[in-house]
């Protein structure tokens, strides 16, 4: 019942650590005309403009899409703000794409952005909360311990997650927009480079970066008047599950797989190792790959790490995964999951361009948040169903 | 585009502080309450909507405890705005219509308590030119309703008319905050508190959360006799800059209105989500509703104001409403920012 | 007439705009008696009903039903090692000096874990599924707070630990 959507537009700006040249409207602004310019479109052709981004806390502006209506061209527009914690890039993507599948609007303008050098998330993340025991000392503290639980049920070698940073790493380097560009990236590089929470390395993190990612999606209709190839939504899902209960599963969450079964099943994805050409996937730690392959369906429960061992992730291995250099290599909090949707479009339209996976025809974006408790969703094709 | 119905509605009794109870708390309450008295249950919910905004609580994330209150696990279908729950109802609509779901449950919730809700909805504007000068809410709607005063747009006597209206209208709504009779003669008495505003123009700050079930008429009709049909649904945002717009209409009222359909048929009655008194009377203009439609028979925002449900709350009022049998078609309105920025009008008719 | 000045000679690339917001915070019914209870060197948990799962510190809903979890049980000071990680970077406004041991508590009864610090080992030494015991601050010194706990440690040694503690301050 639910109509077609295609991606027909993909704007990012540079991300760097502190984009000192542009205001928060200048960043959004010039992802989204980015974006217009690539659908072959105006400010005046767009319906309605969807936006999200991480806490308000970040950047300090409260619903930033009062403040921000002006620099998108929404002012007389219908315009909604989404907030899924570090899934919000991914969600924001499949409720700005629901407004053109359910016939409501033609074409949509979504937006994400995070603009961290102006605030300090880590601070925002770190506000002791009265009444309870502060300790985890940044997001990195609340995963580690999942991370070696995943190590200890696998039996992975220490030596993957190290592998993980240095792939993305060296994707980075060809993907120009891409925040870390490391060039002499290497094994003992990372292995060598502070341990954090142990067991992830500094090298093994994200960095905090400034940036935004906009898309136009647009309906069947209109999909194929464009100037470039649209990329089809062939399927989309957001999962939520809570933060802590008896029988939940931080490691390999419930939440994850049915979100990912949801959207191979809306795809008519009966084997995703086999027909999905590459994956962007939100790793912001490097061992989340591995956890991943797992939890999305790419590999049995405790083989995710033997994909990563033997170079199947890599561009040209058998299920790419972030070749775009990933959260690793850039870290945009609030557009970090609409990064990871954009650059599965990007590839099934073939414009992904020296991290391009030749002849990518289906692809899929994946975001995670909080407690690896929400998660959103979509699988992109070069074709129409 | 299917249609979508509204089941049921509930609200917490509105309170200026919740104390010991905290947001959760309040959300568990309340949705317990209305799956109770729909005869559902939480597993039957397609789709789960919210809005709530952070810096209520003072804390990132504040919205991530409250999902626990519908018991998420095994995993749902869940989606949050950081916006008023009348958005996280226009999500839901929305996906109701992609005929990914045929039913949702939205809440709404906020515990304005614990900080100084004027200061900190400055931070809602221009971060560069005009949050940094801490123009506070209340000062920004006095300039606003200064301007209509200057333009004879409005009088004095019109916003006191306005608040004797939502006192009187409001004795009648069960948990409301403010409420009594109040003449014009004795509301005009009363001091200004920033001017031209007197206190009693002015929202209280309350405490609370709401929540709604809607569904596709068909299963609306089995959860409830009455479902009441959104028969329109629209929202339009105007620019940030106070400076850069006419503050003595509301623009994008007047187009989401159009947009819903608002004027397509006899209007009797409408919920107007207006903080001010005086912007009551602009949204009465911008959405055409004459003398003969009754303006917030719940008492408006000005006897109850939870923000982040306030919106929600004059839609769920209005639905309850046609339910009653007291009307049979009705504008619901929630707005958003600093002097009317941002607002959504929904058309609600009785199912004939 | 005053000299000219090239507009973009001097561009703002950075304005301080501190924020200061004050919040009263307000806590609930079941964190006050968490408190209150663990300044008596004694843990409470909440459960919608006997039998049910036991959430430590108590939780005002049960997040598989969404119903109210009043009913409060006490809990020993004891458990084993969920999950953990070894922290080497300093936590903001904090006296822990790293490395330190965070990690995933699973009292004895309780069926969620809780965050605090383990010590009195070997950092090495500290595996998944080890039993572990409090160290409480003697009683005098307790407030309100968490912190009652200096940390976790392994259970043959917690009560020698939380003396010689004790005799140092």
């Amino acid at each position: 019942m639910s109509r077609l959507a295609a991606v027909v537009g993909i704007g990012q700006t540079e991300y760097r650590s502190a984009r000192k040249d542009v205001s928060m409207g200048g960043l959004v602004n010039e992802a989204a005309r980015r974006a217009l310019e690539d659908a072959g479109l105006g400010w005046d052709d767009i319906d309605a403009v969807v936006i999200g981004k991480a806490p308000d806390m970040f950047e300090g502006v409260l619903m930033p899409e009062l403040y921000l209506a002006d620099a998108l061209g929404a002012v007389g527009k219908p315009m909604l703000r989404v907030h899924t914690a570090g899934s919000v890039g991914g969600s924001t993507a499949v409720v700005a794409a629901t407004h053109v599948t359910s016939g409501t609007f033609d074409r949509i303008l979504t937006v994400t952005f995070e603009k961290q050098s102006e605030s300090n998330a880590m601070w925002a993340l770190s506000i002791p909360r009265p009444f309870s025991m502060h300790l985890n000392a940044g997001a990195g503290g609340h995963f580690a311990p999942h991370i070696r639980e995943y190590m200890r049920r696998s039996g992975a070698p220490a030596h993957v997650g190290p592998m993980v940073a240095v792939k993305d790493r060296k994707n980075a380097l060809k993907n120009p927009l891409a925040h870390l560009q490391i060039p002499d990236i290497s094994l003992e590089m990372v292995m060598e480079s502070p341990m954090l929470w142990d067991p992830i390395r500094f090298l093994e993190s994200c960095p905090s970066s400034d940036g935004a990612c906009a898309l136009v999606i647009s309906s069947e209709e209109l999909a194929t008047k464009g100037p470039n190839k649209p990329a089809w939504i062939r399927g989309m899902a957001m999962r939520s599950e809570t933060m802590t209960c008896k029988g939940r599963d931080e490691v390999n969450p419930l939440a994850g797989s049915e979100c990912a079964k949801d959207v191979y099943a809306q795809a008519g994805i009966g084997n995703p190792r086999k027909e999905v050409d590459m994956a962007e996937v939100y790793v912001p730690f490097s061992w989340y790959e591995p956890m991943w392959l797992e939890n999305l369906g790419f590999a049995d429960e405790g083989e995710g790490w033997k994909l990563t061992e033997a170079g199947e992730t890599e561009i040209g291995g058998s299920i790419p995964f972030n070749c775009s250099g990933g959260v690793l290599s850039t870290n945009a909090i609030g557009a970090s999951g609409m990064i990871r949707f954009a650059e599965s479009a990007m590839q099934v339209r073939g414009t992904a361009g020296e991290h391009q996976v030749e002849g990518a025809k289906m692809a899929v974006g994946h975001a995670y948040g909080a407690s690896a408790q929400f998660f959103a969703m979509w699988a992109v094709s070069s074709e129409k169903p | 585009m299917r249609d979508v119905a509204i089941v049921n509605y509930k609200q917490t009794p509105a309170t200026r502080d919740s104390l010991a109870t905290n947001e959760l708390q309040m959300l568990q309450s309340v949705i317990q309450g209305v799956i109770k008295e729909s005869g559902v249950e939480l597993s039957d919910m397609d789709f789960v909507c919210s809005g709530s905004c952070d810096y209520l609580a003072g804390a990132a994330f504040a919205f991530v405890e409250a999902i626990e209150a519908v018991g998420p696990f095994p995993p749902i279908k869940e989606s949050h705005v950081e916006m008023d729950g009348a958005w996280a109802l226009y999500e839901a609509v929305l996906k109701i219509r992609t005929g990914e779901a045929d039913s949702a449950l939205i809440y709404g919730f906020g515990k304005s308590s614990p900080g100084d809700l004027r200061s900190v909805l400055s931070l809602q504007l221009d971060p560069y030119y005009l949050a940094p000068l801490w123009l506070d809410t209340i000062s920004a709607a006095a300039l606003q309703a200064a301007q209509c005063l200057d333009k004879g747009v409005l009088s004095e006597a019109d916003m006191a008319a306005v608040v004797s209206r939502s006192r009187a209208n409001a004795k009648s709504v069960a948990g409301t905050q403010l409420s009594g009779d109040y003449s014009i003669e004795e509301l005009l008495a009363e001091p200004t508190f920033v001017s031209p505003l007197r206190m009693h123009d002015c929202a209280p700050i309350t405490d609370g959360a709401s929540v709604m079930i809607i569904a596709t008429p068909e299963k609306a009709r089995q959860w409830c006799d009455t479902p009441v049909v959104i028969s329109g649904l629209d929202n339009r945002i105007e620019s940030s800059m106070p400076t850069l717009r006419d503050l003595t209409v509301s623009r994008s009222t007047e187009t989401a209105g159009k947009a819903a359909g608002v004027g397509s048929k006899p209007v009797e009655f409408a919920e107007l989500h207006a903080p001010f008194s005086h912007q009551e009377i602009l949204l009465q203009k911008a959405l055409g509703l004459d003398a003969s439609v009754d303006i917030n028979p719940s008492g408006g925002a000005l006897a109850a104001n939870t923000m982040m449900a306030a919106g929600l709350d004059r839609i769920g009022h209005a639905a309850k409403m046609i339910q009653s049998g007291r009307y049979t078609r009705g504008v619901a309105h929630a707005t958003s920012g600093s002097c009317l920025q941002h607002n959504l009008v929904a058309v609600l008719e009785a199912v004939s | 007439m005053a000299e000219k000045k090239d507009p973009n000679a001097e561009r703002v690339n950075i304005m301080y705009a501190p924020v200061n917001l004050d919040y009263r915070f307000t806590a609930s019914d079941h964190t006050s008696r968490f408190l209150e209870s663990i300044r008596n060197g004694q843990f409470i948990g909440s459960q919608v009903s006997e039998g049910a799962p036991v959430y430590v510190p108590p939780r005002p809903v049960c997040p598989e039903t969404g119903l109210p979890a009043e009913r409060l049980v006490e809990l020993p000071d004891t458990g084993k090692v969920h999950w953990y990680t070894i922290v080497h970077i300093p936590i903001p406004d904090n006296p822990i000096k790293p490395p330190f041991v965070v990690a995933n508590i699973l009292l004895d009864g309780a069926d969620i874990t809780f965050l605090h610090l383990i010590s009195g080992c070997d950092n090495d030494d500290i595996d998944i599924g080890m039993r572990v015991k409090a160290v409480w601050k003697p009683e005098a010194e307790r407030t309100h707070s968490p912190a009652n706990i200096h940390f976790f440690a392994p259970i043959d040694k917690a009560d020698a630990l939380a003396e010689e503690l004790a005799k140092e301050a």
